[in-house]
């Protein structure tokens, strides 16, 4: 009896080693992607962490590599990010919900949706030549934050529109039929019950998009960005009337990811040690967005029940 | 009092009312910059489409397109400009070559066990760590390609130089394996339970299962996967601009200095270059040459598809 | 069916209880599976004769959270299968199973029926066409797949894909088959076909099937056993099940006077 089971017995344990041979694959993969995320968040910070004081984010670059420091760097990122976040919001978001709530099932539509689908496979770059050949040239804007912010606003885009549709679709039609049930109309509808409701996705989506922008490097270098940049955008607020001005706009600018490649592609190690601390406050605020962003779309997973 | 307030609601919904007809005509307007809005997206497409075309045909008046492609040498910035695109398409597809050798058995291998082996609990703190991979800054993978992984290689090549795109494609494999294993595990995730359990109760062990079952029947939607991951690191620029030295060099040793198209654009664009010129004209040739290369890729991506779902 | 001699025994379910985490499932059941005979498991939707089923090759293994207590021992070499020693794929590999819905591999029809050889690490190639051969012509196919043995197995009607996945199960040989509502999905002529299959296979192997059709359960079954809320009311030859029952709730179940 018991060698009439033998062979099998074998055979299940020759599968069996196998199979665990492939699960310590699949583990080992996963440490290694791990375990090297881990080395260049460790690699970063203990390069640049102690370069990182108040002077740091409070000094212009400087041929000095003690004294440089990332002013207008940050203040660059915050201005293209607050006027791709105007361009690409407003924008992403209608798009998203003609998809979803007005689109026609026809040749146009379809051609609008295969046409998002390429356009979030296109290389970046390509983004940073169109956005020289019209932006800088064509329309004049120069090589200044709208350029950027414009630029960045079109490459983030379909992330946008593509968030905004799943957590509208997301939306059961039973919600819509009650709205329309009482008489109100289909922009009602989106504006009283779609919007809030899916308000959460979307916001998830839109801060996904932020923190790829914040990274972007290559087609703002495309459209000429600065690589050293001493002085700041014009401030908002003016003291003579009318007290509020666009001229920052208009502004050359450099941003975190351009400054730290500028020193990267320096020779000094010094420079370096400046870049690696850029590279930290970058990586940081790609983790807090990224963050914030988990935890978004956590809760309204377990708040939204239908 | 209600009577009245009836009346006054009746006479505000009758069709012809203005307030009604101006609600109408509101309905409309939004309707039609929704449509814009979505309508915009192609206009981006068409203005990228349409820049590179018309920035490039010049640049073919100086060069002919015989040139372009048999030239060896890629040198538009010289004295004794040569214009053969050959070596930035060979850094190209070198870079872009390792980054999938890297990425794709990582990301499978990583995807299936996501998938097949891990519960569900641990999936779900895993994959937004795994996820972070994808979306950290470039450039900081670049530093990390320059100052950690090229000074790790040089102690098994201690010939290697500094810059090398050896080290830039590593780095890309490692920055698009999340693209890869998401898409992949979702794929696989979508595959019917009853297709496991028929595998399964046919005597399959779960390596079986995944190889024989699993995986076949999730291909379609992990060749999708593995096109963004190709699409992805032929369009990566930093980390070979950073990494692998900004020299178009005709070589397959991946240990020697090159540039790709990305980085050539890069470097062109961090000095002044006269609009106009047939210096600007040549990075609007090698931003055609690279979106032709990875429109290519997505048609052949979705031809695989289709096959493979006519079968499904 | 005259068995006027009891037939020998081929699996024996002793004091069998099933959790589905705390939930109990299936309480304390035992009762005999004889050899090259036909059993039915009946009953309203949510008894439990799909988990007593599928307790037989260990399906409820593959998730968490599941627990059997009990034996059900394996004739004739007397292995309690649900013991913890026993591996589920030793199990499977002796026990067949086909599916409430047929669910042939994105495959070719040929691949399909050779999966069960090719798992185990068959590697003959004229022994594996013959059993394909073999298993196609048990299952009745033979004549409609033989020139297309290379085309997909989803082309095929969801008739024609129950019993590929009939000769699936065949193809390894196995003990006993399983079969759950194998028919619930078919139209009426294609369950003509597989009830006239399944006559014809218990003839050389052991079959437990479950069913809702209790007219299939009459024609086709040689004993039928009865489950109520997770127990096992009453097990017996169909001819008396069906005619004389000895428990009222039978009766009640089996002349509709519910579930």
């Amino acid at each position: 009896m018991s060698n009439q089971r033998d062979p099998i017995l074998k055979n299940i344990r020759r599968r069996k080693v196998v199979d665990f041979l492939f699960s310590l694959a699949g583990l080992l993969s996963l440490l290694f992607a791990l375990v090297t995320l881990l080395a260049l968040v460790v690699d970063l910070a203990v390069t640049g962490v102690p370069r990182i004081s108040a002077e740091f984010f409070m000094n212009f670059p400087s041929r000095f590599p003690e004294k440089a420091g990332i002013l207008s760097a940050w203040v660059g990122s915050l201005c293209v990010m607050l006027t791709t976040a105007c361009c690409a919001i407003p924008l992403g978001v209608a798009a998203g919900l003609y998809l979803e709530e007005y689109a026609p099932k026809n040749w146009i539509t379809q051609l609008i949706e295969l046409n998002i689908i390429n356009l979030a496979g296109i290389p970046s770059i390509t983004f940073g030549l169109m956005a020289l050949g019209i932006f800088v040239y064509k329309l004049e804007l120069g090589q200044s934050i709208l350029t950027a912010g414009l630029t960045l606003g079109l490459l983030v885009l379909p992330i946008i529109i593509v968030t905004t549709r799943e957590s509208v679709r997301a939306i059961p039609n039973l919600i819509r039929e009650a709205s329309y049930a009482v008489g109100a109309s289909k922009w009602q509808t989106i504006r009283y019950h779609i919007l809030p409701y899916s308000s959460g996705g979307i916001l998830t989506g839109v801060i996904i998009s932020l923190s790829r922008a914040i990274g972007e490097t290559a087609p703002l270098i495309t459209i000429g960005a600065l690589t050293f940049v001493a002085f700041l955008p014009t401030s908002p607020v003016q003291s003579v009337f009318p007290f509020v001005s666009l001229q920052w706009l208009k502004d050359p600018f450099t941003v975190l990811p351009i400054q730290m490649f500028n020193w990267l592609s320096r020779p000094q190690a010094e420079f370096h040690v400046n870049a690696a601390a850029t590279g930290i406050v970058l990586l940081l605020m790609t983790l807090v967005l990224n963050g914030v962003a988990i935890y978004i779309r956590y809760r309204f997973r377990k708040k939204m029940k239908w | 009092m209600a009577k009245s307030s009836s009346k006054r609601l009746s006479e505000f919904t009758a069709a012809n009312h203005p307030v009604r007809r101006f609600r109408r005509l509101k309905e409309k307007a939004i309707e039609l910059l929704l449509f814009l809005a979505a309508a915009s997206s192609v206009l981006v497409t068409l203005a990228i489409v349409g820049i590179l075309v018309t920035e490039s045909l010049p640049f073919f008046a100086h060069v002919s397109l015989f040139e372009f492609l048999t030239e060896r040498e890629w040198t538009p910035l010289f004295e004794n400009a040569k214009y053969g695109i050959a070596p930035l398409i060979c850094g190209t597809f070198l870079a872009t070559l390792i980054a999938l050798l890297v990425a794709i058995p990582l990301g499978t291998v990583t995807a299936a066990y996501l998938s097949e082996y891990v519960s569900p609990g641990l999936r779900e703190l895993l994959k937004p760590i795994l996820e972070l991979l994808a979306a950290i800054p470039t450039v900081v993978y670049g530093y990390f390609a320059l100052l950690f992984v090229t000074p790790l290689l040089q102690v098994i090549f201690p010939d290697m130089g500094g810059f090398n795109i050896l080290s830039a494609g590593i780095v890309i494999g490692i920055m698009i394996v999340p693209y890869v294993s998401s898409l992949s595990e979702d794929a696989m995730r979508s595959v019917a339970s009853h297709l496991r359990e028929a595998s399964f109760a046919m005597g399959a062990s779960r390596f079986q299962t995944v190889f024989r079952v699993v995986i076949p029947s999730a291909f379609s939607g992990m060749t999708s996967a593995y096109i963004l991951g190709i699409s992805r690191a032929l369009g990566e620029t930093m980390v070979v601009a950073i990494a692998a030295g900004m020299q178009p060099n005709l070589t397959l040793n991946p240990t020697q200095p090159a540039a790709t198209i990305t980085a050539f654009i890069v470097q062109v664009s961090l000095g002044d270059l006269p609009h106009g010129s047939i210096g600007y004209q040549s990075i609007y040739v090698a931003g055609l040459t690279l979106l032709i290369i990875t429109l290519s890729f997505n048609v052949i991506g979705m031809w695989i598809r289709k096959k493979f779902q006519e079968r499904e | 069916m005259g068995a006027v001699t009891t037939p020998s025994i081929r699996a024996d379910v002793k004091n069998l209880n099933f959790f589905y985490g705390p939930k109990q499932v299936l309480k304390n059941i035992s009762m005999p599976i004889y050899e090259n005979r036909m059993t039915a498991l009946i009953g309203p939707s949510g008894c439990g004769k799909t988990t007593l089923l599928r307790c037989f090759n260990r399906m409820h293994d593959l998730y968490a959270t599941t627990n059997y207590q009990g034996q059900i021992i394996l004739h004739p070499n007397m292995q309690n299968i649900l013991s913890s020693e026993i591996d589920p794929m030793e199990v499977r590999m002796r026990i067949g199973m086909v599916f409430q819905k047929p669910n042939p591999f994105p495959k070719s029809i040929f691949e399909n029926v050779a999966y069960g050889l090719r798992v185990r690490g068959v590697k003959k190639k004229s022994f594996i066409e013959e059993r394909v051969v073999k298993s196609l012509q048990q299952a009745g196919l033979w004549s409609e797949a033989k020139d297309r043995l290379h085309s997909h197995a989803t082309d095929m009607s969801g008739g024609q894909q129950q019993r590929l996945c009939i000769a699936r199960a065949l193809a390894t040989e196995p003990e006993i088959l399983l079969l759950d509502e194998p028919t619930s999905a078919l139209d009426p002529i294609s369950t003509a076909h597989i009830e006239e299959l399944i006559t014809e296979l218990k003839k050389d192997i052991t079959i437990l099937m479950v069913t809702h059709n209790l007219h299939q359960a009459a024609r086709t079954a040689d004993y039928t056993a009865y489950m109520y809320l997770g127990e096992l009311i009453e097990f017996g030859l169909t001819d008396k099940i069906f005619t004389t029952p000895s428990d009222t709730r039978t009766e009640n179940y089996i002349t509709g006077r519910f579930g």
